[in-house]
Formats: structure tokens, sequence, C-alpha cells
């Protein structure tokens, strides 16, 4: 979406130090918003600052956001990937059905594993083999794999799970640490070295800014983004196998609407939706933010959707407020 | 016989005509005109938000939040109803229109005025708007004995043997017709989705044509959410839940480039009827309504994939190979 007011640009004397670019970075803005939801959660509930009751809180992002970590890698080159929650339901339902064939815990993972990373595949291929926009292509594969789901089950559910298989989503690895919450840290990690210390990182970054560029700097630009599509295609499998194992139960409208939370997610991380910026630490900040607001709220009683306005002022206000504030400032004559 | 595969309309109106002929061979009373004007009045109201839509992708925008405007509007419209049985339906419709013109331009003074990015903003919008009517109600439902007659019959009004449903998306496409094809506004939608640049160099306000794309989104999608809570007499927090990416799919069936500039209003009104034609053969031709899903979905990628080849070609592709690889 190219802009067309012409901008003129200031360009500074000196370049910031380190330290005030950290202090003015969007990262210390979520900290700081993050400590504020914080004590304002532990003010307003007595019952907030219980470890246990923390640990449960986990359980409303891990899952989203071990998503949106891979959708955060799409959406920094430049792409979007809405089929994410269709995705996690079809991979659901794939393991709901091999689990009625009696598959054991292992292969019903496998089978998991590879649904999530055929759909990936499906996405990427359309996306860099057809050089079609990835928003329509995402939106369309979005109706088709949740619609397979609604094919192979109808309004029925699956339930029968083996017993190995709750683990994912319920086992505790140590004290208050729940499995998912280990396997968010971990991937929070990993992909936080894919993007900001390997050359596969740069390249996103680098087909971002500008793809044509990227290209002829030798970035194999169709590569990198069949690998992300699959990559997002893994994690929202792994995130099925948390829910699926969580929730012991599947219906063909798991994981609805959730593209738009991940989506929301990778936003107020402070990931440029035109692409080209952003970082995993930011996405991390904000699933801590957005899992202590809606857990928050739950103490209070507040209805789901209230809260969903709450994280749709929260989408649009951390946008809009600093560029009022820059515009506030140059119109005071800084 | 080239010309015609050229033409996007035609070869949509052609795919529409063999779906058809599809769905007759399994099942003949589908194309008695009886039937044919049904189809066509249950797809009235998602041609009408499919219009809206239209100015906005046409504008390299997208608005993400005409359902839940559609919903939060149709709400409005029924407490309207319930608290003063007694108003005139067409000031109740005025009432609505206004309300969700005003909701539009909510996302189009975001976009405007604050460059925000339009996923994001419609995003964000899309989640308001719907928490909004849960505000409004408390997640009460309003059913068909609470809302008057007078405003339940009129989309069932018959005016010549056909449903005023019908009539009013006729309308609203005629309306539509001559704003995107006889007025500077509607070319303009076109040249700033077109190219930004030279829009700005010809004299358009590009923020300010897509602030009024949105309105016009928004307003459409007000006048929908009537039709809507009044056709099927019930309105609750998740009326046209998820309805807003069947839009998008009705343009993106129309030929409506999602990278702006490209599109009709003809080809948008065939893209609804074709998902409509869809929605209305499945339980007829015996195919579980459960597929109606995975089927719009299929026909959103061939649609968009026939679309696509048709506007490569804007320029010549050099470095195809390293490309590929």
């Amino acid at each position: 979406m190219a802009e067309a007011q012409v901008q003129t640009r200031h360009i500074p004397d000196r370049l910031q130090s380190r330290g005030s670019r950290l202090l003015k970075s969007w990262e210390s803005l979520l900290v700081v918003v993050a400590i504020l939801i914080f004590v304002a959660n532990s003010l307003a509930s007595p019952y907030f600052l219980d470890p246990w009751n923390l640990s449960d809180a986990t359980f409303n992002f891990t899952e989203k956001a071990m998503i949106a970590f891979a959708m955060a890698l799409v959406v920094i080159s430049g792409e979007i990937d809405l089929s994410v929650a269709s995705i996690v339901a079809l991979t659901s339902t794939a393991m709901g059905y091999a689990a009625t064939q009696g598959f054991d815990t292992p292969a019903l993972v496998v089978v998991g594993l590879a649904v999530g990373l055929a759909c990936g595949a499906v996405n990427g291929l359309l996306v860099t083999r057809l050089g079609l926009p990835s928003i329509v292509v995402t939106i369309g594969t979005m109706s088709l794999f949740r619609g397979i789901a609604f094919i192979i089950l109808g309004d029925q559910a699956f339930t029968e799970y083996p017993a190995g298989f709750s683990w994912f989503g319920q086992g505790y690895v140590w004290w208050v640490f729940s499995f998912e919450f280990c396997l968010f840290l971990g991937f929070a990690l990993l992909y936080a070295v894919i993007l900001h210390m390997t050359n596969f990182g740069r390249a996103v970054y680098a087909i971002g800014n500008n793809q044509t560029a990227a290209l002829f700097s030798g970035v194999r630009v169709a590569r990198v983004k069949f690998t992300l599509f699959l990559l997002t295609g893994l994690m929202s499998a792994i995130a099925s196998i948390c829910l699926t194992s969580r929730l012991g139960s599947t219906r063909p409208s798991i994981a609805l609407g959730w593209e738009l939370e991940v989506v929301t997610m990778v936003v107020l991380g402070g990931v440029s939706i035109l692409g080209g910026s952003g970082t995993i630490g930011g996405v991390v900040l904000a699933a801590f933010i957005m899992g202590m607001v809606t857990f928050g709220f739950g103490l209070l009683n507040v209805p789901g959707i209230v809260m969903s306005i709450f994280i749709g002022l929260l989408l649009i206000s951390v946008i809009a407020l600093p560029i009022l504030y820059t515009r506030l400032r140059r119109r005071m004559g800084h | 016989m080239n010309m015609l595969l050229k033409n996007r309309e035609a070869l949509l109106v052609v795919a529409i005509l063999a779906l058809v002929a599809l769905v007759t061979l399994r099942f003949p009373g589908f194309v008695q005109p009886a039937n044919l004007g049904r189809v066509y009045n249950d797809t009235s109201i998602l041609i009408i938000l499919a219009l809206g839509q239209m100015a906005v992708i046409l504008t390299r925008c997208i608005d993400l939040s005409m359902a839940a405007n559609l919903a939060l509007c149709g709400m409005v419209a029924g407490l309207i109803n319930v608290a003063w049985p007694g108003l005139p339906i067409p000031l109740v419709i005025a009432a609505v229109v206004a309300l969700g013109a005003a909701l539009g331009s909510i996302n189009g003074l975001l976009v405007w005025k604050l460059n925000i990015p339009p996923i994001v903003v419609t995003l964000g919008t899309l989640t308001i708007f719907r928490g909004t009517i849960f505000l409004l109600t408390g997640g009460q439902w309003i059913n068909a004995h609470q809302m008057s007659e007078a405003f339940k019959g009129l989309p069932r009004a018959d005016l010549f043997g056909i449903p005023a449903l019908s009539w009013f998306s006729v309308l609203i496409v005629a309306l539509m017709f001559v704003v995107m094809t006889r007025t500077a506004t509607g070319r303009a939608f076109f040249a700033v989705g077109g190219n930004p640049h030279a829009a700005v160099y010809t004299g358009i306000d590009v923020g300010r044509t897509r602030f009024l794309a949105y309105c016009l989104s928004g307003a459409l999608a007000g006048f929908a959410g009537y039709l809507w809570v009044s056709r099927y007499a019930v309105a609750y927090v998740d009326i046209a839940l998820g309805f807003e990416l069947d839009i998008i799919a009705a343009c993106v069936i129309g030929g409506i480039s999602i990278a702006g500039g490209i599109g009709s209003v003809p080809g948008a009104v065939l893209g609804a009827l074709f998902l409509g034609i869809i929605k209305n053969a499945l339980p007829v031709i015996n195919i579980s309504p459960f597929a109606q899903m995975a089927i719009s979905g299929m026909v959103i990628i061939i649609a968009v994939a026939v679309n696509a080849r048709a506007e490569r070609r804007k320029g010549r592709v050099i470095l195809k190979k390293a490309e590929a690889h």
C-alpha cells in the first residue's frame, strides 16, 4: 500500500545513543503497558497474584502465541496467513479421526504435524508458485481447511483420545510450569534466534523491506516465503495438538476466530503489518499483555465479548497514540 | 471468442450459466423462474454489501468490519423499533444508514488522518462494533414478536410479484453503477487504487477518497443491517458472524483486484450471485450443507488464480528464472 503523500523527513544532526533508543522503542512501551496491567490486576482482584492462578492464566495465550511467532515472520516478510485457525481445526479433526482408528499418542502427533505442514505447503505453493496475494489465498484456504473439517465432522465431535495424549495440554513440567508454557518459552527463544541471529532471519527482513532488492542481492525469495508458510502450518499444528489435548475433544468450530487474535498479537507486538520490521520480543510481550488482560477481566467476571472490545481498542490505540504524540510534538515546535 | 475469454464479467456469466446447468441436471426445478427469483432475493443482502466492499477494495483498502457494522446497525434498528413501534420505517432506515456511515467514517478517519493500515483498523473496529452490541443489549435477543408488523413486513412487501428486498438490491446496484461510472468520486476510487501517486498529481485527495469509500461501505452495511434483521426477524450479538469473509469472497470472485484499481459493479454482483447460487443449490442436489464452506474456499482460490492470470502482463518480468528457484 504505497502512500501518496509527499513526506518531508527530518534528518538529525547526530544519531540517538543506544540508551535513549532503547527507552523510546516499542518494546519499552509494551513493558510499561504490561507492568500497568499487572499492577491494575493485582489491585483489582486479590486472587490475581496466586502462582497457580497465574499459571492457569498462561493457557489463555500460549497456544495463540506459538502461532503468533511464525505469523510474525510471515508478516515481517510482507505476507499474511489468515488460515491458521482453520489449520488448527483441520489438524485437530485429522488427529481425532486417527484416534478413532486406534492410533497411539506418538502416531497422533505425527499425523497432526503432517497435516499442518501439508496445509502450510498448500498456502506456500499458491503464494510462491502462482504468485497470488497471500491475503486472498489464505482467506480461501481458511474456508477450505475448516470446510474439510466440517465435511468430516458435520455436527459431530471426536472425543476419544488415548490417555497419554492429555499430557500436552494438561501436564506440568515442574511446579506451576505447564508443558505448554515451557513449550511457549522454548519457541520464543528459538524464533528469536531464527529471526535475529541467522541469515534466514535477515532474509525475512530484506524481503519485507524490498522484495526486488532482496531478489537482486541473491535472496531466494520464493523459497524463504514457502518456508515461512510451512512454519505457520507447523506451529498451527503444534498449537492444535496442545489445544486438542487440553480440551479433550474436537469440533469443527474449534479455534474459531483465532486468526484475528493472532494477527492482533503480532501487530500489538510492534510488527509492521506492511512488513520489514518487528521483533520476537515484542510479540512475547504482546502475548503476555493480551493474556493478562483476558485473565484479569475474567477474575472480575467481565464477559468475553467486552474483553474483545478492550483488545480492539488496545490494538488501535497503541498504534494511533505514538503517531498522535509525534504529530503533537512537531506542532509544538520540536 | 478471444474477447469473451478476456472479459472477466463474460467469463463469470459463462461460469454461472455452467453452474446453473450443472445443478439443473440433478434437479430440474432449480431453473424455474420462481426459484431463480428466490435465489436472487436470498443473495440481495450479499450483493449490497459486496458493492460497498468493492468501493473500499478499489482504493487499495479493505473493510473487515462490514459484518460487525451490519450487526450493530441491525440491532439498533431493532431497538428503535422496540422503543418506538409507531415510528415510520423510512425513518428507521435513515437512522441506521446514518449510523452505518458514521461507523464507517471512524474506519475512514483512522486510515486517512492517522495512516494506520486498513487491515489493522478494521480488525480493531470489527471487535469493537460487535462488542458494542453486547454493551447495548447485555446479550439479550430481539425476537420476532417484539418487532412491529411494518418493520418485519417491508422486505417481504410485494411489488410486481417481486419482494421489496430484491427491489432494494436492484436499486442499490443501479445507484452504485451510476456512482462508479458517472461521478467524479466514483472515478476517483479507481484512480486512487490504480496509482495513488498519479492520483495525487491529478488533484485527487487520496486519503479523503478512501474516507468516502469507507463511509459508503458503512452506509450500505447499515442499510443491510435493517434488511437482515427485518428479513430474519431476529437480532442478537452474533448475526452475520464471519460474513465479512463471504463479502470479500464475492468481490474476489467478481474480479475485483485486492491490489486495488480493478473491478466493476457487474463483476461484484455476479461474484455475489455465484456464491448465492452455490449456497442455494447444495441442499437441492443433496450435497451436505457442511460442504458449502469447503466449496466456497475452493471457488475463491480458483477465482483469484484466474483473475491473477488476466492481470499479469502489466510489465515485463525480468529475473523470472532466479525467482523460480
